[in-house]
């Protein structure tokens, strides 16, 4: 049961609500904190058996044969067996791109370490092993593509040969750079990497499969954000119907965009359940996904600034290397992270002149997939150092570089150089709320005194806009095959007065099953613990494309929200019926609808409805008390988030150790739903950024062998590395969106590898260090620390 | 990430396990506390035939004080050391060491003795026991046998200890009230192995003083030099001279791993001489 928190619950028109704004503890978190959750590994379903894959140890090679053990050719299948499944393959209308064939097993090549090449079956997941060990396969290796920027060259070895080079997608952005870079009194040249990351939710991935005779169907339970995706993917790629497909997504524990695509292991798995008629479940472990997941962030930037004396920024010139992997993950593609860079990178800035170049190049690596975020941590980091860059090649403070710089609250809404349009939003306030919550004078004192004493402190701020909830014409013109319209939600009152919410959206930790819960209270003014909100099954769900670009809120959000008012204009009109008045007169309160003093619950309404429509009139509407509604916002564009982060390090230049000791997040998605949920969305989107910033890195050898495929190696930061962050909050309501609401889920990640890494260069200004690359691990940190003074000490 | 199969037996009786371990011929391992050989197994880096659980032999999980010694039993987990209930050969220094290990809940499980036995150059009690002067007793069908730490571990996994030994007990000399100790672990967030480790300990009644560095990439690294120049001067050596002295070692240590030995030798010396 939702408790309310002291203070929350306001009194609206004198009752208690439950609707938007409130801060309302979490329906769903009773089942997950008590361990009552069921996700995919809780599932068990009559003659079930497990998978387990055979994976490709190299990293580039031919497959010269594949031997089943003898004796167990029926529980071990191949890319031979499964024959008629289409390879995935996600098509792009963008010019240049090269689609790229990924076999859910291996098919004469395998192109990364962990890529699957043969699935096995048997009663446990350690049979299923044992048996996975004795398949013996023989390569002939090939050269490995490890580095993005090589592979670009020519006579690297070829991924897909076919294309003649290694380039998913070549993006242009032309402006007139050429003259600037004559002309610009300052010119900041810069080389930043990021590294590349594993998302680790905390449940892998895992998928169930059985076919369902009665129904005529393929039943996958699977842990995925996109059910009704995967339900189109796994039709189109096994060649059956969409009615032959049902998806459920069951409680998911986390996603972060690695469940938002079609996985190679959910067609594989399907395969084999139809083919055996048996429940056949894997479930991915850690080794897995921090090998064969090692997926995302990996970017390179090569960048030139031109500013005046002053540091106002007169254009950007960029070129951007993403190392995508071998693969283009369907439906997103390999391109979208590379069009999300080139487009957001001048961020929340307003100048006029820009130029960018994007590579996407593939490497012997996994295919790359969209992260929380999706490449504006990379571009955030990119534009927020190249911010403090000026700043410091013009002398000034950084933050009042980033104020002067940023597009002013007069000039909304503004389109910017890339033809974003910014709808609402005071961007150069967020910095100035931060300076102020972080005491920047007093900070600057304190810093010097500390020097003084031998110790490195640092500020870094960082600023950025979250295109969030964009919509069908800014997928469109990303070229990728599936594109989102409107999305859809059912509400309906059930015959015992209580509500029931149907979204084809999932939740999979964002909170979704009390936002929309609120949302739904917010019209019906239902208390949330008599909402039940219902998703992830595309058998009982109206079409959703699902949880990614923060549009959860804002399109889910908005289509409960709709269905919600036309549900509430109905019952107006059947309470006005039981009430004997005009249906404007209705009032709903608590849970009932009011003339004046008399009032009828909406028990009383359905009950009449479903079990005593002999008290209705003959010509009563019979839409009933079920609504189904489509949304979409006024604008397809998007609506922009923005959000200041600032830092307070402290750096012991003897162990290359960084140490958060301040943190503080300003932030405006809108109308808050749930402030509640909102800053755990926070918390947690700021850790993720804070292991970009300085824990997580997959590394690899030569050969493209990952030497980060355990939790040792590839280090997560736990709470005793995360800072208390502090939260402040503006609401600029979306003019374009149903109650303001902006999207928010990804916003807090995109932030701190620029402000912590600002403000470890500003801590180690003394030294004439600057760090260029995340994460800044202690290593790299005294690296850069002792190279520089041995240059010092050469000097002297 | 399941492990081959394999057997497990819980002897109570110290001839059933060495029996077994002598049975097995090379096919059978002890296991303690499992948070090492746990994920070796998971990952079928180590495939036994059988596993032998020592936890519950008799005197395992004892702690007591001799006259001269702290004695543990091997499967003594770190989380009782943390916790206070192992008498300290000098105040606090055992209570210190083990809260620095791991997480609570490998605390929970893992064990002083199986630490010692996997021999992992960056695990703290290879390099906390070999600055206390520590050694072990190790038994085998021939009876018990003492060897001093610095004997003991032979390089990155590899220990003196027979295949048909196990670990019984370890030996901490008592130190006088006025000895000092300092540890200080270099690690990449709280609970992680060591990237570097700087263990000192000093007693001025025995006339001991051990430098050691521990995370090198072997067996802990000791110092007759660097503790010569802490008795000397009361201080530490410059970074630089005790860069000089790692650069000399014989191992191969990068410059960064140099670099961090040399800070965590220096803040462990400092922090045993600070409140002296
Ligand atoms: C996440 C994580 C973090 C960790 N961090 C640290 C850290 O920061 N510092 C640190 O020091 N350690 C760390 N460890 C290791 C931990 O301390 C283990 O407990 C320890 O290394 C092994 O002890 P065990 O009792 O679990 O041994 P086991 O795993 O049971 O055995 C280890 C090895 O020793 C052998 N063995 C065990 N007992 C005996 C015996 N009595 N006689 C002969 N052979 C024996 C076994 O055959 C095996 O080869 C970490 C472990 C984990 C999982």
């Amino acid at each position: 049961m939702p408790r309310r928190l002291p203070g929350a619950g306001v009194q609206r028109n004198g009752t208690l609500s439950t609707g938007i704004g409130e801060r309302v503890q979490r329906k769903e978190d009773r089942r997950l904190l008590n361990g009552q959750a069921k996700f995919v590994g809780d599932i068990r379903l009559p003659r079930q058996w497990e998978a387990a894959f055979v994976r490709s140890p190299l990293a580039h090679g031919h497959i010269r044969a594949i031997r089943k053990p003898a004796g167990s050719e029926s529980r071990v299948f191949t890319a031979a067996d499964l024959s008629d499944v289409r390879p995935i393959r996600a098509e792009s209308s963008l010019p240049s791109y090269n689609a790229s064939d990924q076999y859910p097993l291996a098919r004469d090549k395998v192109r990364f370490v962990g890529e699957c090449v043969a699935i096995c079956i048997a009663p446990t997941r350690a049979e299923a092993e044992d048996l996975a060990e004795l398949v013996e396969v023989e390569f002939d290796p090939l050269p490995a593509v490890v580095d993005a920027l090589k592979a670009r060259e020519l006579g690297a070895a070829l991924l897909h040969e076919e294309w003649g080079n290694n380039l998913f997608l070549t993006t242009y952005f032309d402006g007139d750079i050429e003259g600037l870079r004559r002309t610009a009194p300052v010119v900041v040249e810069r080389e930043y990497s990021t590294a590349r990351q594993c998302m680790n939710p905390m449940e892998g991935k895992g998928t169930l499969a059985h076919w369902d005779e009665k129904a005529g169907q393929l039943v996958v339970y699977t842990s995925t954000q996109v059910p009704h995706l995967i339900r189109s993917g796994l039709s189109q790629f096994l060649g059956l119907d969409q009615g032959q497909v049902r998806v459920i997504a069951p409680d998911v524990g986390g996603g972060f965009g690695y469940k938002c695509v079609l996985q190679p292991e959910e067609l594989s798995v399907s395969w084999v359940a139809r083919r055996t008629g048996r429940p056949i479940r894997w479930t991915e472990d850690r080794r897995e996904h921090l090998v064969a997941g090692a997926n995302t962030r990996q970017h390179h930037y090569r960048i030139s600034a031109f500013a005046d004396e002053r540091g106002r920024i007169l254009g950007l010139d960029a070129e951007i290397t993403v190392d995508v992997g071998a693969y283009s993950v369907w439906p997103f593609t390999a391109c979208l992270e590379a069009a999300q860079a080139g487009g957001n990178l001048p961020g929340p800035y307003d100048f006029g002149t820009y130029r960018c170049r994007t590579y996407s190049v593939a490497t012997n690596k996994p295919a790359f997939t969209p992260y929380r975020g999706v490449a504006r941590p990379g571009v955030c980091f990119a534009m927020e150092l190249t911010i403090d860059a000026i700043a410091h090649a013009v002398g000034r403070e950084p933050s009042e570089i980033r104020k002067e710089n940023l597009v002013p609250a007069a000039k909304m809404p503004y389109t910017n150089v890339t033809k974003k349009f910014y709808d609402s939003g005071d961007y150069p306030e967020s910095v100035a709320q931060a300076e102020r919550a972080i005491d920047l004078k007093g900070f600057r004192e304190r810093q010097q005194a500390a020097r003084k004493a031998g110790r490195y402190l640092g500020v870094g701020f960082s600023t950025f806009t979250e295109q969030s909830a964009h919509g069908t014409k800014v997928f469109a013109a990303w070229g990728l095959p599936l594109v989102p319209g409107y999305d859809q939600a059912m509400v309906k009152i059930t015959p015992s007065g209580s509500v029931e919410v149907r979204s084809g959206n999932h939740s999979f930790g964002q909170g979704l099953e009390t936002t929309l819960a609120q949302v739904a209270s917010e019209w019906l003014t239902v208390d949330v613990e008599r909402i039940s909100v219902v998703m992830g099954d595309t058998g009982v769900t109206p079409y959703s494309t699902g949880a990614y670009a923060s549009r959860g809120m804002v399109m889910s959000g908005g289509a409960v929200s709709k269905a919600a008012e036309v549900l509430a204009g109905r019952i107006r009109r059947h309470a006005a019926h039981l009430l004997q008045c005009r249906a404007e007169d209705v009032r709903l309160a608590e849970g009932k609808a009011w003339h004046g003093v008399a009032h009828v619950s909406f028990e009383d309404i359905a009950r009449v409805w479903y079990l005593r429509p002999d008290r209705l009139p003959d010509d009563v509407e019979t839409t009933g008390l079920e609504v189904t509604e489509g949304y979409k916002p006024d604008i397809d564009t998007g609506v922009f988030t923005y959000a200041t982060h600032a830092a307070i390090v402290e750096v012991d230049p003897e162990t290359g150790k960084v140490a958060i000791e301040d943190y503080f997040i300003f932030e405006d998605c809108g109308r808050r739903v749930n402030p509640l949920i909102l800053e755990g969305q926070a918390y947690g989107g700021a850790a993720q950024g804070i292991g970009t910033a300085l824990f997580e890195e997959v590394l690899y050898d030569g050969n493209g062998q990952p030497l980060t495929s355990t939790l040792a190696d590839y280090i997560l930061p736990g709470p005793a590395e995360l800072p208390h962050f502090r939260l402040g909050h503006a609401e600029t309501l979306s003019p374009y969106t149903r109650h303001g609401i902006k999207g928010v889920g990804e916003g807090a990640a995109i932030a701190p590898g620029g402000a912590i890494i600002n403000a470890v260069n500003d801590a180690l200004r003394p030294f004439g260090v600057e760090l260029h690359s995340i994460p800044a691990t202690p290593e790299k940190v005294l690296h850069a620390l002792l190279r520089a003074r041995a240059g010092q000490e050469a000097a002297e | 990430m399941k492990p081959a199969p394999f057997d497990l037996i819980r002897p109570t009786d110290p001839a059933a396990a060495g029996l077994a371990l002598a049975a097995g011929d090379g096919t059978a391992k002890v296991v303690s506390g499992s948070q090492s050989l746990g994920p070796m197994l998971n990952l079928r880096l180590a495939r036994p035939e059988q596993l032998i659980d020592v936890t519950s032999l008799p005197g395992l999980t004892a702690m007591r004080e001799t006259a001269t010694h702290v004695e543990i039993g091997a499967a003594v987990t770190h989380a009782r050391i943390e916790d206070g209930e192992c008498p300290e050969p000098i105040a606090g220094i055992l209570h210190h060491v083990a809260g620095g290990i791991a997480y609570r809940a490998v605390r929970n499980r893992g064990t002083i003795g199986g630490s010692l036995c996997h021999a992992d150059p960056a695990a703290d009690w290879v390099t906390a026991m070999t600055a206390l002067g520590a050694s072990v007793i190790a038994t085998g069908p021939g009876g018990a046998r003492e060897i001093a730490m610095t004997d003991f571990m032979l390089g990155a996994y590899r220990t003196a200890l027979a295949t048909n030994e196990i670990v019984t007990l370890i030996r901490i000399p008592r130190h006088s009230v006025e000895a000092r100790w300092g540890y200080y672990k270099i690690c990449r967030k709280v609970g992680e192995f060591a990237d570097a480790i700087g263990a000192f300990v000093a007693d001025p009644v025995s006339r001991t003083c051990r430098v050691v560095f521990g995370a090198t990439g072997g067996a802990p690294l000791l110092s007759a030099e660097l503790a010569g120049h802490v008795a000397r001067t009361g201080a530490p050596a410059e970074i630089a001279a005790v860069k000089e002295v790692l650069a000399n070692s014989g191992q191969a240590l990068s410059e960064i791993k140099i670099h961090q030995l040399a800070v965590a030798h220096r803040r462990s010396v400092l922090e045993a001489l600070a409140d002296a």
